[in-house]
């Protein structure tokens, strides 16, 4: 099959298309609009519904809807939508529907810009919204990856019944690469007794997250808690780059998991023994990657590369568990991180070379 | 003596526009600006700029002035003017924010009677983001979130702002103008004048929706852009009075 | 050989479009590709930038910061990228609407006046593929075949008329500097 080339956008759009997501409901917003608009001219191709709601605040109660009433359907925003949202994400992952989000990381806090950064890490990870919740977060770092992985996403979401956040940034979404698109594989929607689309002679069902009685509601946050142990052994993905021998291992995602990618790359053509631990999962966290990284025994250092003032290094240095101090390197705002900068960082730490 | 007839209102910052050429924000925002100096209220002006191609309108007013969050102008504006009730309170929004994303905020600030001048700007698309679908997007008009036109089966109808809002009690003064010609840009300050004076009089809530350009989102040249707000926006929304204060009804 | 090279100019030149045909000339060769556009406040009115990677190995970073070829098409964005480009590499600089010269000495610099050029062709839109065909002869970072071939995915379905101006637009540049390969053989 030949590739062809595609935005990153457009390919969480036609990712979902092939995963058999027949609905969309969004707001415009900045940087992921183009996700929107490829939709809007692809959903009627295959009888699909797009729909352009009035607020992020709508456009979560319409997956709520949707999702409730048996749908496969996602969503998309950026920062201040994506904030909007934490009501109704909250709702559906107490009444345990499945659904997508994507959330292309715009800079913040505030109105901020539309450049590319990674500070909504906290909110992606930690639930984002009231109550004791988790989504399943995945972070790809191509354009290959977003197809691949949002056909995950809602096989993922129908497993577990539950939400799944996926995250990119503005240049993940802007940026084109080939991407191999086989042969539509058929997609199967499993039955779902649980909706509330008219019985039809069939019980009753209700879509509902008030636990009015405490007792109740601690045996459906126990339920959920349950689920959320069962995906943490189960469902951290990661990938390994150039660790095996590595000194220091370098842990970024996305698109500073690309920068660091060319950062290994230089490192090793210098003799220097450098690694990278790329997170597909954010929550869970892929604690293991990091047990069998020091099981290895070589390694002295981890280097947490964000595009943030420093999320992620939380939970690296919760995964570490104090075994090996954890440095990070940051750039914010927008600012991407370059290459020699980060060489900087790791030489500083390897050759402890004051720059 | 020689009358200066072109300066640069006090109520507007010495810097250029950011706005595309043909873009008739520029304008609308220096009309606001000079009524504020000929009401001579700068001083006690307090405005709110949207989410929206205006979200910089705290660079051009030189007021003080609030950026809030999408759609959220009128809330913000309530808390100001309830804190503050002998400022001037005005709010700049577009259609997206104050039409789609901010209906809930604007309704209820009108329906509350809130003692402030909301400027709508109607340039029926989402000019910000890309020129996607507004709730004023006219049926069969094509834009990025509407490729095949916009089709009243899919995606519902054009909202008209004024003839909603004449029906709202709070509201005292309602109406509707635009700035494709000189003639109309006269009207157009008139209105904004008349939002202010409401405000001042104590009479109530007051919005004033001005059909604005986009040359860029419509795919049209500056003036290609006027041409077709005047055939087809005016043809959707009517210009005229909506709603006028009761006293000066009573007079009539 | 030259991986990584950045092309800008103001919105409306079609700098955006030209490195998608890059790109897509680097796929029809069996290549890794990574294409970025500008990003940020510049997006409206402007300068439009985009970096294309083309490269044997699959690509870690698509970011081009510092970029081994250069090809601006206005003077902000001569400006704003030359103290880019590494050393030894190479600017390409549309001399119709740059009337400055390049101020480093440790680049290569080609001064090509693509607009005039394209007015003789008869449309001045093509001025970026002019710029773009002298580009691909001075690296050879794809060949001129594979990117002539591309022209009919980048453009458009109602813009497709244009493909033969523009496979000329292309010739027009890639010819442009033909005395300096005939120079170096004899
Ligand atoms: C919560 C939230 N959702 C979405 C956005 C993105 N956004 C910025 S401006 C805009 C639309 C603006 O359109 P309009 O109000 O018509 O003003 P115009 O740009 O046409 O002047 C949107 C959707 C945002 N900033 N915040
Ligand atoms: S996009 Fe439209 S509304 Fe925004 S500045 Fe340009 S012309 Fe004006």
């Amino acid at each position: 099959m030949a590739k062809v080339l595609m935005k990153g956008n457009e390919a969480f759009g036609e990712g979902a298309i092939r995963a058999g997501c027949r609905f969309y409901f969004g707001y415009p917003i900045t940087p992921q609009s183009e996700l929107a608009h490829f939709l809007a001219k692809r959903m009627p191709e295959v009888g699909g519904t797009f729909l352009q709601a009035e607020s992020e605040l709508a456009s979560i109660n319409m997956v709520f809807g949707a999702a409730g009433a048996g749908a496969r359907v996602m969503t998309s925003s950026s920062g201040p939508g994506i904030s909007l949202m934490q009501e109704g994400i909250s709702f559906i992952a107490c009444a345990e529907l499945p659904c997508v989000i994507v959330n292309i990381m715009r800079g913040g806090p505030g109105l901020g810009n539309i450049a590319p950064v990674q500070s909504d890490y906290f909110q992606a990870t930690r639930g984002g919204g009231h109550g004791d919740y988790r989504l399943i977060v995945l972070a790809p770092s191509s354009v290959q990856e977003i197809i691949d992985l949002v056909w995950e996403a809602f096989v993922l979401a129908e497993k577990y019944l539950n939400p799944i956040l996926m995250l990119g940034d503005g240049l993940l979404g802007q940026m084109m690469e080939p991407v191999e698109l086989d042969e539509e594989k058929e997609f199967f929607i499993p039955l779902r007794p649980w909706a509330a689309s008219g019985r039809m002679g069939g019980p009753k069902r209700i879509i509902n997250t008030l636990y009015i009685v405490p007792e109740e509601a601690e045996k459906h946050n126990f339920k959920l808690n349950q689920k959320y142990k069962e995906i943490e052994v189960k469902e951290q993905r990661w990938e390994n780059y150039q660790t095996k021998d590595a000194q220091l291992v370098l842990v970024a995602f996305g698109t500073a998991a690309r920068v660091c990618k060319g950062v290994v790359d230089y490192c090793r053509e210098q003799g220097l023994p450098v690694g990278l631990i790329r997170p597909i999962t954010l929550w869970p966290f892929p604690d293991k990657a990091f047990d069998y990284i020091l099981s290895l025994g070589t390694v002295r250092y981890f280097l947490s590369v964000e595009m943030s003032t420093g999320q992620m290094i939380e939970d690296i240095r919760l995964a570490v568990d104090g075994r090996r101090p954890v440095h990070f390197y940051g750039r914010f705002g927008g600012m991407l991180p370059v290459l020699t900068d980060v060489v900087k960082e790791v030489k500083k730490l390897l050759l402890k070379e004051e720059p | 003596m020689y009358k200066k007839v072109f300066a640069r209102p006090k109520a507007l910052e010495d810097v250029p526009f950011h706005f595309c050429p043909g873009c008739t924000h520029g304008i609308i925002h220096r009309l606001i600006a000079e009524v504020i100096e000929e009401l001579n209220v700068f001083e006690q002006t307090i405005g709110v700029c949207p989410v929206g191609c205006a979200v910089f309108a705290y660079n051009y007013f030189a007021c003080d002035i609030f950026q809030a969050a999408h759609g959220r102008a009128p809330a913000v504006a309530t808390g100001i003017k309830r804190a503050l009730p002998d400022r001037v309170v005005f709010t700049y929004q577009g259609d997206g924010d104050l039409a789609a994303i901010g209906m809930g905020e604007i309704v209820h600030a009108a329906a509350r009677g809130e003692k402030i001048s909301v400027f709508f700007i109607n340039n029926s698309v989402y000019g910000m983001t890309g020129g996607q679908m507004a709730p004023t997007t006219l049926p069969g008009q094509v834009t990025t979130t509407t490729p095949y036109g916009r089709d009243r089966e899919i995606n519902g109808n054009p909202v008209r702002v004024c003839e909603m809002f004449s029906v709202i009690d709070g509201a005292a003064y309602v109406a509707r103008v635009s700035v494709h010609n000189p003639a109309n840009i006269i009207k157009t300050k008139k209105a904004i004048k008349k939002a202010f004076q409401v405000q001042l009089s104590g009479l109530g809530f007051a919005l004033v929706e001005i059909l604005s350009a986009c040359p860029t989102n419509w795919g049209l040249s500056p003036a290609e852009a006027l041409n077709w707000l005047a055939e087809n926006l005016i043809a959707y929304y009517p210009l005229g009075d909506f709603k006028i204060p009761k006293e000066e009804a009573k007079n009539v | 050989m030259f991986e990584q090279v950045l092309l800008a100019g103001f919105g409306g030149q079609g700098i955006l479009s030209a490195g998608q045909l890059l790109a897509y000339a680097g796929i029809l060769e069996g290549k890794y590709v990574t294409w970025v556009p500008s990003y940020g406040a510049e997006m409206r009115g402007g300068t439009a930038n985009c970096g294309v990677t083309i490269s044997n190995r699959s690509i870690s970073s698509p970011i081009v910061s510092d970029p081994e070829a250069l090809m601006v098409m206005n003077r902000p964005s001569l400006e704003k990228f030359e103290q880019n480009v590494v050393t030894n590499g190479l600017i390409v600089v549309n001399s119709s609407l740059i009337n400055c010269k390049v101020e480093r000495k440790d680049v290569q610099v080609m001064y090509i006046p693509a607009n005039k050029l394209a007015e003789e062709l008869g449309n001045n839109k093509v001025a970026v593929n002019i710029a773009l065909g002298a580009l691909i002869f001075l690296t050879q970072i794809v060949s001129l075949e594979a990117v002539m071939e591309s022209l009919g995915k980048v453009l458009p379905p109602h813009h497709q008329k244009l493909i033969a101006i523009n496979q000329r637009a292309l010739k027009t540049g890639a010819q442009y500097f033909d005395h300096l390969a005939k120079e170096k053989a004899g």
